[in-house]
């Protein structure tokens, strides 16, 4: 089926014009209208703009105009704006929201010649960690437990529509944002592969803010060589965003073949938990004898500042939150409620788009930034943040890259782990000591749990080697040899 | 340090976003659960240390103090949920 090619042998066959690109994004446009009803993963299906994308590429491949995406389908998160198609960052308040620009991550891919289906849902403004604060309804994990069938699991968040869309075979990659482990967790809960790359490798400009200290885009994939490609499109300088870096590109792609012979892989004690399911720590110890396997040194280290990478996160995250969403203001765009004065009308317009979520950041946002306590919680945490950063910097010091697991748990049930908003933000644990540092890392599918639900390991290098990351990743993927498949898929 | 209904509300009317009566409480033990827990923090001696406001390692980069974009005020203000010409409407702030 062409909905189960991976993105490097459709690339190599479009060329060859083995097939045509309107054929691919064809079979990837049916998938989504038999399984989308279900599974949720679209807010928005674009489907007359993707079929007229597919004749370009088909155009462009007769004329000899070959880039590195040309023809392939992907499913688009929706926070990044693209040009004249409704970008809703799954809230309420940007529900009539039509962009007049187009995000530099999606203009980089349409650049080199991708089709967007569609615009994927998430968590709203990425703020959740299973897709259940999305103002669009929730996404259904194509995986199943084998135990139990009838439970719908989520595929994680916020990325969780894009996460969901690739697993099933409703699209060959897509873009995802993380903030917190938002293109990690929903990896590891959909059996993909999520690179996270370096704070300032990939620009922001266009994507819908959440903590700008801490958002990244970043790509999902099925295989680490296609994820190294969409990264490789994604990436590059963008005198847009401020904190863009001036960097060159490499090529990901060459990177996962680099083998791990002679690396030195840290493996952080600390991220050893009490709690820690005896699956994810035997997963843990396997990717430790895969890499030594393969020729990789491995090492202890320390970073002893990961126990409080996640309450740090819920001081700075909601922080820039409540700053980055006081643009919305029913005024300039977006839902509009109308009050008896201009407050009022801030007020009732803010109080009907933002959901439970947004609205709880937002608060606690505004108190940790307010007068008289701006010291005792903001403050602190930008300190505790530079003791994280240098944690990161002094295991490198000894260290290629580290090696952990991805997420504390695998797939959970719609409904769990809602009672509390902190038993929810455990999810993001392993996840956010990397967003807080700006250091890159990845997840990839390494095995399955006794339910059958897929579990990843996290992979984290230095600032700007993905490349390093991009071939440990590799290692991992081909010891792993994960070939399990979702239950719910196209053709399936 | 512990929010009472009056911070509730004072912190919900800094961020403007109206919070109804029977709101309240619920938020406050919410938002004091999740303090409270954010507390271990005390824990760590950051004495000395300089804090970090983001992770890119870079000096800001200069441009000419230039106009660069715009004039096109009718895509500006495509999304406005009511406009008139080149304005939007809000409600009437002067007497």
């Amino acid at each position: 089926m062409l909905t189960d090619l991976t993105i490097a042998a459709a690339r190599d066959g479009l060329r060859a014009r083995a097939f045509s690109a309107v054929d691919l994004t064809m079979a990837h446009l049916h998938a989504i209208e038999a399984l989308n009803p279900r599974l949720n993963a679209f807010i928005t299906v674009s489907h007359a703009k993707a079929v007229e994308q597919a004749r370009a590429a088909d155009a462009a491949l007769a004329a000899g105009d070959v880039r590195p995406l040309t023809g392939i389908p992907l499913a688009i998160k929706d926070l990044f704006c693209t040009e004249g198609v409704r970008t809703t960052a799954a809230s309420k308040i940007l529900g009539p929201f039509v962009p007049p620009y187009e995000s530099t991550v999606t203009a980089n891919l349409l650049r080199d010649g991708a089709v967007f289906l569609g615009k994927a849902n998430m968590d709203e403004f990425a703020m959740g960690s299973s897709n259940m604060t999305s103002s669009y309804g929730p996404v259904e994990n194509p995986w199943k437990r084998k135990q139990d069938a009838s439970a719908v699991l989520v595929p994680g968040g916020s990325s969780g529509g894009s996460a969901a869309a690739v697993a099933a075979r409703l699209a060959m990659g897509a873009t995802g944002t993380d903030t917190g482990g938002s293109i990690r967790q929903p990896a590891s809960f959909c059996g993909l592969v999520g690179m996270k790359p370096t704070y300032g490798r990939c620009s922001r400009w266009g994507a819908v803010a959440f903590a700008s200290s801490l958002d990244h885009p970043g790509p999902f994939a099925r295989t680490v060589r296609d994820s190294a490609i969409l990264l490789g499109s994604m990436a590059g300088h963008d005198p847009k965003d401020a904190t863009s870096a001036n960097l060159a590109v490499p090529n990901f792609e060459a990177a996962c073949a680099r083998g791990v012979k002679g690396l030195r892989i840290g493996v952080p004690r600390e991220y050893r938990s009490d709690g820690m399911p005896a699956e994810i720590d035997a997963l843990w110890q396997q990717g430790i004898d895969w890499l030594r396997a393969a020729g990789a040194e491995v090492v202890d280290v320390s970073l002893p500042h990961t126990k409080y990478g996640l309450a740090t996160y819920y001081i700075v995250a909601p922080a820039e939150a409540s700053s980055n969403l006081a643009r919305y203001d029913g005024v300039r765009f977006g839902l509009r409620q109308n009050g008896e004065d201009l407050r009022d009308l801030y007020e009732r317009s803010r109080a009907e788009g933002f959901g439970a979520e947004v609205r709880r950041r937002v608060l606690i946002g505004t108190y940790v930034l307010s007068a008289g306590y701006y010291d005792a919680y903001y403050l602190r945490a930008q300190k505790i943040r530079a003791l994280i950063l240098k944690d990161f910097t002094d295991a490198f010091a000894q260290v290629d890259a580290l090696l952990t697991p991805t997420a504390p748990s695998a797939a959970f049930a719609q409904g769990e782990n809602m009672d509390d908003p902190i038993q929810m933000y455990l999810n993001d644990l392993f996840t956010v000591p990397a967003n807080l540092a700006g250091v890159p890392a990845s997840s990839v599918p390494a095995g399955l749990d006794a339910n059958g639900l897929p579990l990843g390991l996290q992979v984290i290098g230095k600032p700007f080697d993905e490349e390093t990351v991009f071939a440990v990743s590799a290692a991992i993927e081909q010891a792993a040899g994960f070939d399990a498949l979702p239950s719910i898929r196209a053709g399936a | 340090m512990s929010l009472d209904p009056a911070t509730i509300r004072r912190i919900a009317s800094l961020a403007r976003i109206r919070v109804e009566e029977d709101e309240v409480e619920p938020l406050c033990q919410e938002l004091n659960g999740i303090l409270g827990w954010i507390e271990q923090l005390n824990e760590v001696d950051v004495s000395g240390v300089q804090p970090l406001s983001g992770a890119a390692n870079m000096a800001m980069a200069l441009r000419a103090d230039a106009v660069t974009d715009g004039g096109y005020p009718d895509k500006v203000l495509s999304n406005a949920p009511e406009r008139i010409g080149d304005f939007y409407v809000v409600p009437k702030v002067v007497e």
